[in-house]
């Protein structure tokens, strides 16, 4: 499927109330429409902060948002990987491929009913971006049909962030929507790196550290960190 | 004229064809394509041009030093084969400089008086769009072969796509490194106020005035402030130092 077809398919999509204004609500849009050709149960586009944490700008489904929201806590999963590599990742059956590969993740995101996944980076060149997502509930690989359709969703995901860089206006709202809700978490960081005294990757770490065996969110630990109920002492794990 | 073998031939489409998917450097590129021609049809010079952003020719490539000045005096003079395939998107074949006085009067007599009899242009198109021509120059009235205008006129088609495309791809990450700066500038920001309102104990709102009104009075950009208090919280002393109770 060309670029083309797919633009004409995100343009033929319908927008929902609380869609967001301009280029942010067609990127809602794409999610939809992907959802809908490929076929999958949540498509996301996220863009990457320091090269390793993702954000999502937009989704097909809310649920699909809370799937991010893992990765964001965990710090590891395929998003990560198609970011870094530059290549998409195929994951036809996470039972048997998916714990080796990302052995919280994995099973965490099975929990959520996921099966299958697949991502593919966004950028151009030698420039990157991010990755968008594609999540099944049943185990199967995406035929070539559907792969193909995919890379065209990616590419037009691309244009779709870059053409808002150049509408006035536009690009603080990819910005907004990407960090809407995660600006909590950044502001913990900052007081945790002073807590601990260390560098902004570290207090990130130790962050998603305390999060996975408190069986918490990162944002919900974020909160606690903004509210002074939770004070990481040094020395401590 | 006569054809260079096909061997040749081949071997110089698959040159041009790497040149493409490699590492691509313009003015190589094009050098490369203006001294190919020459080789291929036998002629003696080759220039290209290409327009910049305000549609005005500008040299990129020329096979000799003869052909630069040739393709400089067109330039300067405003008339010339280039322009005019330019112009129109459309090839100049086979012209005779000696008859083309009235169309050029300052170029013609000039190419003339340098030692040439013959030009050719040939467009650098893609559909619609005109960025620029392939010239070429002879000693001796020419007539290049059908096949010959053929062969040059593919040579400069693939050199057009190579070009839009690398284009596209130099604005698209010139984009991206916006979009990326812009997001990873925000969260630094956030971090910052994070850093401040643990120092200092006040709310991420008074952090973040703090952060302004440094950056004002420093007449420093905000983001950089804020990069200095992630990065290298030492370094301003009077941001990130507790003042004594």
């Amino acid at each position: 499927m060309s670029l083309a077809q797919v633009q004409q398919l995100v343009a033929d999509e319908a927008s929902l109330a609380d869609d967001r204004p301009a280029s942010a609500g067609r990127l809602q849009r794409l999610c939809r429409a992907a959802a809908r050709a490929l076929p999958a149960t949540g498509v996301s586009i996220n863009l990457s902060v320091d090269d390793r944490t993702p954000v999502t700008v937009a989704a097909s489904h809310p649920a699909t948002v809370q799937l991010e929201a893992l990765q964001f806590t965990l710090g590891e999963g395929p998003f990560l990987d198609a970011h870094a590599t530059r290549q998409p990742v195929l994951v036809a059956d996470l039972r048997s491929a998916g714990r080796s590969r990302w052995p919280i993740y994995s099973p965490a995101v099975q929990d959520y009913g996921v099966r299958a996944l697949f991502a593919f980076p966004l950028g151009v060149g030698g420039a990157r971006l991010g990755a968008m997502a594609v999540y099944r509930e049943e185990v199967g690989a995406l035929s070539d049909l559907a792969l193909d359709q995919a890379m065209s969703f990616a590419e037009a995901a691309t244009t779709g962030l870059l053409d808002a860089q150049l509408a006035p206006r536009e690009p603080d709202l990819v910005v907004h929507d990407a960090l809407d809700g995660r600006y909590e978490v950044f502001q913990a960081q900052g007081m945790v790196m002073v807590q601990l005294g260390v560098p902004p990757l570290v207090a990130m770490a130790r962050m998603r550290a305390r999060a996975f065996t408190r069986s918490q969110r990162l944002s919900d630990l974020a909160d606690d960190v903004l509210a002074g109920r939770l004070v990481f002492e040094p020395d401590e794990p | 004229m006569s054809m260079v073998p096909a061997e040749r031939l081949a071997e110089v489409l698959v040159e041009v064809a790497d040149t493409l998917v490699d590492e691509f450097d313009l003015i190589e590129f094009l050098g490369m394509v203006a001294g190919h021609t020459t080789e291929i049809v036998r002629i003696q010079g080759a220039g290209v041009l290409l327009a910049d952003r305000h549609g005005r020719l500008q040299l990129m490539a020329a096979s000799d030093e003869r052909a630069r000045t040739l393709e400089l005096f067109q330039l300067q003079a405003d008339e010339g084969p280039c322009h005019d395939c330019y112009q129109r998107g459309e090839p100049v074949i086979d012209a005779d400089l000696e008859e083309a006085g009235d169309l050029w009067p300052s170029f013609a007599p000039w190419a003339v008086a340098a030692g040439f009899r013959s030009v050719h242009a040939f467009p650098l198109r893609l559909r619609q769009t005109v960025i620029g021509a392939l010239n070429l120059f002879g000693t001796e009235v020419g007539h290049l072969s059908p096949a010959e205008v053929r062969i040059v006129q593919a040579l400069a088609d693939i050199a057009t796509i190579g070009l839009l495309q690398e284009r596209a791809i130099h604005r698209g990450e010139v984009l991206t490194e916006q979009l990326q700066a812009a997001l990873n500038s925000r969260v630094v920001v956030e971090q910052a106020k994070g850093v401040l309102a643990q120092i200092h104990g006040v709310s991420m709102d008074d952090a973040f005035e703090m952060l302004r009104s440094y950056a004002r009075s420093h007449q420093e950009l905000l983001g950089r402030v804020a990069q200095a208090v992630t990065e290298d919280p030492t370094s301003i002393p009077d941001l990130t130092t507790r003042p004594p109770d």
